[in-house]
């Protein structure tokens, strides 16, 4: 599995989408290689894919540090605890500064699996955002 | 230091800057080659162990036989007792002396053996185990590594192309508006479907008796009545 099957699967799904959305995906240079992959119509959250010896990582950004309401971090940190283990498919983590939402893959996923990691992931960090917003500035 | 702690404390530290590693790519290799040692060593014990168990059981079979020989030959010395033939009652008791030894030589192989055996069959277990603690300690590395370099490349490309990750709040409100506007635009299309000019001038002359009519029963009556 690489992101670039990734990308051409979820491209050209159009109408035979199996979740009801539409992708856009765009691969990021670096010295790993990254899709970014877009829901139609939530651009503004995009899921960042990566590939690794075993195991394909999504991650959404949610919000960083600085938006946090500083005296309720903790109240925060715990919600967001509590809310881990029933949230689906998805995991909370920090990367350098920013929270974010993930979902771990086995390198042996199917392309439906990944579809529907992506779009349950998405969901989610709407989901998280708004339930959240009263920790936030 | 323990993987998990060198972790920790090189992300909380600041290591965290693109290009600089958790665990330096000497020290990773140098972990593959413990792993491929590792392996290499299992490998090793279980053939020693493959060949420690055949030696074991070859064992165990010629002192069966031996048994069974000792067994056969004491039969025939108290045949040769009851016969009164004393010499070869002797000549045979001297050869069940013999195997005798050698049962008790096969019996000491057999048990050193099966000592070897268990031995190969713990040190196998702990050898594996702690393979499968060294490769989860290097995939605990890597994706920390490679989710470090994700981020890199994720930065770089939003700083590149000018554009930056929006505020959440922000972010989820213009989702729901595009939202809204969808459900909206969906809706004014139902609408404008059923309600185009013609079919509601229909609908006005219907309700006003004029032009063509729902058929019922009465109107079919008094068009019979009539005739």
């Amino acid at each position: 599995m690489n992101i670039h099957t990734i990308a051409t699967h979820l491209n050209k799904l159009a109408d035979d989408t199996d979740t009801g959305f539409n992708f856009d995906c765009t691969p990021i240079d670096g010295e790993i290689d990254v899709l970014q992959v877009e829901i139609i119509g939530r651009e503004e959250i995009p899921i960042f894919v990566s590939i690794s010896d075993n195991q394909i990582l999504c991650i959404a950004y949610l919000w960083g540090e600085d938006e946090i309401k500083s005296e309720l971090k903790a109240n925060m940190m715990e919600a967001m605890l509590e809310m881990n283990i029933p949230m689906p498919l998805s995991a909370f983590a920090k990367v350098e500064d920013k929270y974010v939402v993930f979902g771990a893959l086995s390198i042996n996923s199917s392309l439906e699996d990944i579809e529907l990691e992506l779009v349950t992931l998405s969901d989610n960090s709407l989901e998280v955002i708004s339930e959240m917003d009263s920790y936030l500035n | 230091m323990s993987i998990f702690k060198k972790i920790i404390t090189a992300v909380r530290g600041g290591a965290s800057e693109a290009g600089e590693a958790i665990v330096d790519a000497n020290s990773t290799r140098i972990f593959e080659q413990e792993i491929r040692d590792s392996e290499k060593h299992i490998t090793i014990a279980k053939r020693d162990l493959t060949e420690v168990m055949a030696k074991q059981m070859q064992a165990a079979r010629e002192l069966s036989q031996l048994q069974a020989s000792i067994k056969e030959h004491e039969g025939y010395a108290m045949q040769a007792l009851n016969q009164g033939n004393e010499a070869l009652a002797i000549e045979v008791a001297e050869k069940i002396a013999e195997l005798e030894t050698n049962a008790a030589d096969q019996q000491q192989a057999n048990e050193s053996f099966l000592k070897s055996a268990d031995r190969l069959k713990e040190l196998i277990k702990k050898s594996e185990r702690q393979l499968t603690e060294y490769k989860r300690q290097l995939t605990m590395v890597k994706t920390t590594e490679s989710v470090q370099k994700a981020t890199s490349a994720i930065t770089d490309n939003f700083s590149a192309s000018n554009s930056k990750l929006l505020n959440a709040k922000d972010s989820l409100e213009r989702i729901k508006k595009k939202q809204a506007m969808f459900d909206d635009k969906l809706k004014a299309a139902e609408q404008l479907e059923s309600e185009t000019p013609e079919q509601d001038l229909k609908k006005k002359l219907q309700a006003a008796g004029i032009g063509a009519q729902a058929n019922s029963a009465q109107s079919v009556l008094d068009r019979l009545k009539n005739k």
